[in-house]
């Protein structure tokens, strides 16, 4: 009998502290599967993010760092400055990434660091109990935007993977989503992808990944699938922002 | 005999940190340190080593963090306000235990301050700095040539203890010129490695990590941090004691303003006052001992900063009331006269007389 499915290798054998329906365990699971399939894992360190992946060096079986709240892409750049030849990868949400960490991923792009970065965007601040993100939609209800996310107050949602593909160190940008198997199986090349880039020493690769955070969205698990596919993506279109092994156009539809 | 070179004070600091096996550097430009990151820009590439400008002394500080988690040797530098916007980095790598040198070449405060030269960033610097219960080694040079000596070592001293060293400066030191000969340097002192996140290639997966939910889990690390503590505090205490033996009176002072009271001391002996100098070289651990022993043969200590009066309470704890603690400071960026300093301590041994301590 032949062995169809396991843990990936870069996996923990361990119970993750995800909510039921997050999608955090689906996106960990695509990124183990990567490392495995490029042989990265005994060469690969990463970096944890504050917030719900922070315990992310408890889930891969790869060494890891963890991060101060959103220079999860600063401590990379001085491990891949360290370790030119070792596999850089971080895991970052929407908090760490798009409000506090702004500074560290903008330059991190700027400069071509050649490090890959997993974004995961579920629109709120999960670990801290649901409060408005950079990304929370207008309109979106949060425990601090409770009627609703009004941009004269509040301002509007940040598409930073649109700004990250207009830096011209970055190599590969691409927005993905985890809510069916299709657009997982999507996810996953594309993750592939960033990845590569980072071994053929491209620059600079993220995936963003819209994510569903069923609990504090006040949602079932299946009607936050749902809600990613009617909310999110119109306000987050899916696809290819930049390939530098593509191309070249001179306009780029960025 | 190795060769005597004229060197500004940063300089020397940049040189020395090379020559004391620094590799890596990760920093942002702020007056009056500069000289530092752009000597570091021309020769870490000679030696096979990376200069980084950062976006911010954040990204700095973090970028040190990865750096010394993936076993580099390294450094940042900066001055005051850019110092406070590392201290959440440095907390972070206190806390994972990382070893790394920073070096704060103190302008005035606080806010924007000025550019010029002050010693009001000791509480920042001896206390820690940033949150939690944690130290930095924390040392304080008096002059170019000892300023390079330091940090010559310094890189070996935080390897020893996993725990970041920071050299405190003043805008005088970092841009004074001195001759300096740079001592023989015989390589890394050998130290356990097993922590360096270099990919998990044949062994378990290492992690550098500063979350520990479990309040049990944090207690202990606090103890074993303070454990550590207790070690440096027993082990690194420099201090330098000048015309002591028979003293009377002594100042305290440190950096620059060290080599103020020195002079006041060899311009007042003559005159037939019998003052020394007692200059700490570690900041922290402070050397509490040799002052208070100190204090017990003299008539009263007159504590001189460029601050508003910072080190003059660690001095206060460390002598117990065994003499009279008297203090001059001055800040802003001023350092103090000669004539000044001298007419403070004669009103100090005046108030003495009169019974007046203080």
């Amino acid at each position: 009998m032949s062995l169809v499915f396991s843990r990936p290798k870069s996996m923990r054998e361990k119970v993750t502290t995800y909510c039921p329906g997050c999608t955090h365990g689906v996106a960990h699971r695509l990124v183990a599967e990567v490392l495995d399939e490029l042989d990265l894992r005994e060469k690969a360190i990463g970096i944890a993010p504050v917030g719900c992946a922070v315990f992310a060096y408890d889930v891969f079986y790869t060494d890891f760092q963890q991060a101060a709240h959103g220079r999860a892409p600063a401590v990379a750049t001085g491990i891949k400055r360290v370790l030119p030849d070792r596999f850089v990868f971080t895991y970052q949400g929407d908090g760490d990434l798009a409000a506090i960490g702004t500074a560290e991923i903008i330059h991190a792009a700027a400069r071509g660091e050649n490090i890959s970065v997993i974004f995961i965007n579920n629109a709120i601040y999960g670990m801290t109990s649901g409060q408005m993100a950079p990304t929370t939609l207008i309109g979106q209800k949060t425990t601090t935007t409770p009627t609703g996310r009004d941009p004269s107050k509040a301002g509007y949602p940040l598409r930073i993977t649109e700004m990250l593909a207009l830096a011209p160190g970055s190599a590969y940008v691409a927005r993905c989503s985890l809510h069916n198997v299709a657009n997982i199986a999507k996810s996953k090349s594309a993750i592939t992808k960033a990845f590569k880039m980072q071994i053929e020493n491209c620059g600079f690769s993220i995936v963003e990944l819209l994510s569903s955070c069923p609990v504090n969205w006040g949602m079932t698990p299946s009607a936050a699938l749902k809600w990613i596919e009617t909310d999110m993506i119109p306000a987050y279109p899916l696809g290819v922002l930049k390939d530098v092994t593509q191309e070249v156009s001179s306009g780029g539809d960025a | 005999m190795a060769e005597r070179v004229l060197m500004k004070g940063n300089e020397a600091i940049a040189e020395a940190a090379i020559r004391g096996g620094c590799r890596y550097f990760f920093g942002y430009p702020i007056t009056p340190q500069n000289e530092i990151p752009e000597y570091m820009s021309r020769r870490l590439p000679e030696v096979g080593g990376v200069f980084l400008q950062a976006e911010s002394e954040v990204a700095a500080i973090n970028m040190v963090y990865g750096a010394s988690g993936a076993g580099g040797r390294v450094m940042t530098s900066s001055s005051s306000p850019g110092i406070s916007l590392k201290q959440e980095g440095i907390s972070y790598i206190a806390a994972a235990e990382l070893p790394c040198v920073i070096v704060n070449m103190v302008r005035g405060g606080p806010g924007l301050g000025g550019i010029q030269p002050a010693q009001s960033d000791y509480f920042q610097a001896t206390r820690g700095g940033g949150h939690g219960d944690y130290r930095l080694i924390v040392l304080g040079p008096a002059g170019v040539q000892e300023a390079a000596n330091l940090m010559m070592g310094a890189f070996d001293l935080a390897e020893k203890y996993r725990n970041p060293v920071l050299l405190l400066g003043d805008g005088v030191l970092g841009q004074m010129m001195e001759p300096v000969v740079f001592p023989e340097y015989s390589g890394p002192a050998p130290v356990e490695r097993d922590w360096v996140t270099d990919g998990a290639k044949g062994r378990e997966p290492r992690i550098v990590n500063t979350l520990m939910l479990d309040p049990d889990d944090l207690y202990r690390h606090n103890l074993k941090l303070q454990a550590k503590y207790a070690r440096i505090a027993e082990n690194e205490v420099r201090y330098e004691e000048y015309m002591t033996e028979d003293a009377e009176w002594v100042f305290v002072a440190y950096g620059t303003t060290a080599r103020i009271c020195k002079s006041v001391v060899d311009q007042i002996r003559p005159e037939g006052h019998k003052v020394g100098v007692f200059r700490p070289i570690s900041l922290w651990p402070f050397p509490k001992a040799p002052l208070k022993n100190l204090a017990g043969r003299v008539k009263g200590m007159l504590v001189v900063e460029m601050s508003m009066g910072q080190m003059v309470e660690d001095v206060k704890l460390a002598v117990e009331c065994e003499a009279p603690v008297h203090f001059y400071g001055v800040a802003g960026g001023i350092v103090p006269s000669r004539a000044d300093v001298r007419k403070n301590l004669l009103q100090a041994m005046q108030a003495s007389k009169g019974g007046d301590e203080q």
